[in-house]
């Protein structure tokens, strides 16, 4: 056997630099062959929360887009942190992602090791730390709402690292559109039916208004004791049907010849994916 | 980030400090009422101006250090201790931030005091301090109006009327006056809302 003078390197957690050379020096060739690099996908997006007289609302479209195509007709962007805590996720699809799973399983860490339940504030400062520490390289707009034993908390966090704690959100590409909603209507202590209507109407603006938002409107209604996630809360840009037939009958092409080769197949496993088509 | 208007008056027995509250990303308005004026311990607060994320950063690292300081002393800490440790990150890592403090309170060495830190880390003492993007247009105001002996009322009535002018005129300070009063007996905090402030006669 034998052995290196270095023994094998561990992962090292953070960023890791060493293909910005190749990559620059990548760049300047295929731009010269018209080529262009690949950009991180983004979930132009609108998200929005408010606290109403029971707990907190947070609700997110579903668009997903990569540049002017949409990469994903039905994304969820609300994730789940604890039991009690959700966090809306807005800019880039992959850093939002996996910057909640990471604080939700530090924050369960952190539950189990004070013996005490989790608080909005202590996901909020986690989250707010590491963003900081990485200079806002991480690209999440995150907004973070919960009821915990000293009540409804909703706070929103920038990529840079900085937070603020509001009675009502927006984040996202569409956070203008669906400001204007809030502004206009909000008031505190809201009953749950005006609350779900308010933040539908918020988030349905910023699907009509701006191109990077689109789709379903998803809410997930945090009171205390329990979460309810309406997912689709509503379906504004449902497809219309089409009115024309663009099947042809069978028959229409001649068949000349047809031979068929039975293939034995054993079945092992079966998965079904449902796709959405016509 | 905020573009702002911040400042803090020194009195006999005390200090003001008030600020306006708006937090800006680009022309958008992220948040506006933002509360600036961030406690670090019982009688001693901070004003943040500059990029919200980095004031935020180092005002909870202050915090956590003098805590930590004032429970090893075991009696409340000074003014200019707390002036000191924001000048030691300000100054360590003033390539990196972008953040303009003014550091206020009450301690029972000296009474009121006044420390500002704007970016770069430099530290001084005044009587009196603005800070933020609105403050350029209100130094001829300070220091014609300020005099030296007010009371606490006086304070916060040219605390409230600078920040007015200021905001007046910056495009980027806005919404509504956040003051507070630290003196031996603790914390007094007032807001001045939008349609409340003071009034000054304009084009």
């Amino acid at each position: 056997m034998l052995l290196s003078a270095k023994p094998s390197f561990a992962p090292v957690g953070g960023f890791n630099f060493e293909n910005v050379r190749r990559n620059a020096m990548l760049e300047e060739q295929m731009s010269g062959q018209g080529f262009k690099a690949p950009k991180a996908r983004k979930t132009g997006t609108t998200i929005a929360g408010i606290i109403f007289k029971d707990g907190v609302i947070l609700g997110a479209d579903t668009r997903a887009t990569d540049d002017m195509v949409v990469a994903d007709k039905n994304c969820m962007k609300i994730h789940h942190i604890a039991p009690n805590i959700y966090c809306c996720g807005a800019g880039v699809a992959a850093d939002a992602d996996v910057i909640t799973q990471m604080m939700s399983s530090q924050l369960q860490l952190h539950a189990l090791s004070t013996g005490r339940a989790a608080r909005v504030v202590t996901v909020t400062r986690l989250l707010k730390q590491m963003l900081f520490r990485y200079q806002g390289r991480i690209g999440a707009s995150l907004i973070v709402g919960g009821y915990d034993v000293t009540g409804p908390h909703l706070y929103s966090i920038y990529p840079h690292g900085s937070f603020d704690k509001l009675p009502y959100v927006t984040m996202g590409s569409g956070s203008a559109s669906a400001m204007a909603v809030f502004e206009d209507r909000f008031k505190p202590n809201m009953e749950l039916e005006e609350a779900q209507r308010l933040v539908q109407d918020a988030i349905t603006a910023g699907i009509f208004c701006d191109l990077g938002s689109g789709s379903n409107v998803d809410l997930c209604v945090i009171s205390k004791g329990s979460v309810d996630i309406l997912r689709p809360f509503d379906q504004p840009g449902k497809r219309g049907c089409k009115h024309g037939q663009y099947r042809y009958k069978k028959g229409t092409t001649a068949v000349l010849t047809k031979t068929v080769t039975p293939i034995a197949v054993e079945l092992v496993e079966e998965t079904v994916q449902r796709m959405d088509t016509e | 980030s905020f573009q702002t208007t911040i400042m803090a008056v020194e009195f006999d027995g005390g200090v003001v400090m008030g600020a306006d509250s708006r937090t800006t990303t680009g022309a958008y308005i992220a948040n506006r009422v933002t509360d600036k004026l961030t406690q670090i311990h019982d009688q001693i607060f901070c004003c943040r101006s500059g990029s919200a994320a980095d004031t935020q950063a180092i005002a909870d690292a202050v915090t956590y250090q003098l805590g930590f300081h004032s429970i090893e002393l075991d009696e409340a800490p000074l003014v200019q201790t707390a002036a000191n440790l924001f000048k030691e990150m300000c100054y360590k890592y003033r390539e990196e931030l972008m953040a303009g403090i003014i550091v206020a309170g009450w301690d029972k060495r000296r009474g009121g005091q006044v420390y500002t830190v704007p970016m770069g880390g430099m530290m001084v003492r005044q009587p009196f301090s603005i800070g933020g993007s609105g403050s350029s247009y209100i130094y001829g105001f300070v220091d014609s109006s300020y005099k030296s002996g007010m009371s606490k009322e006086e304070c916060l009535q040219f605390t409230a009327n600078a920040l007015s002018l200021a905001m007046e005129r910056d495009g980027s300070s806005g919404g509504v006056v956040r003051l507070a009063a630290i003196s031996e007996s603790g914390v007094e905090r007032r807001v001045i809302l939008g349609n409340q402030l003071p009034k000054f006669a304009s084009c």
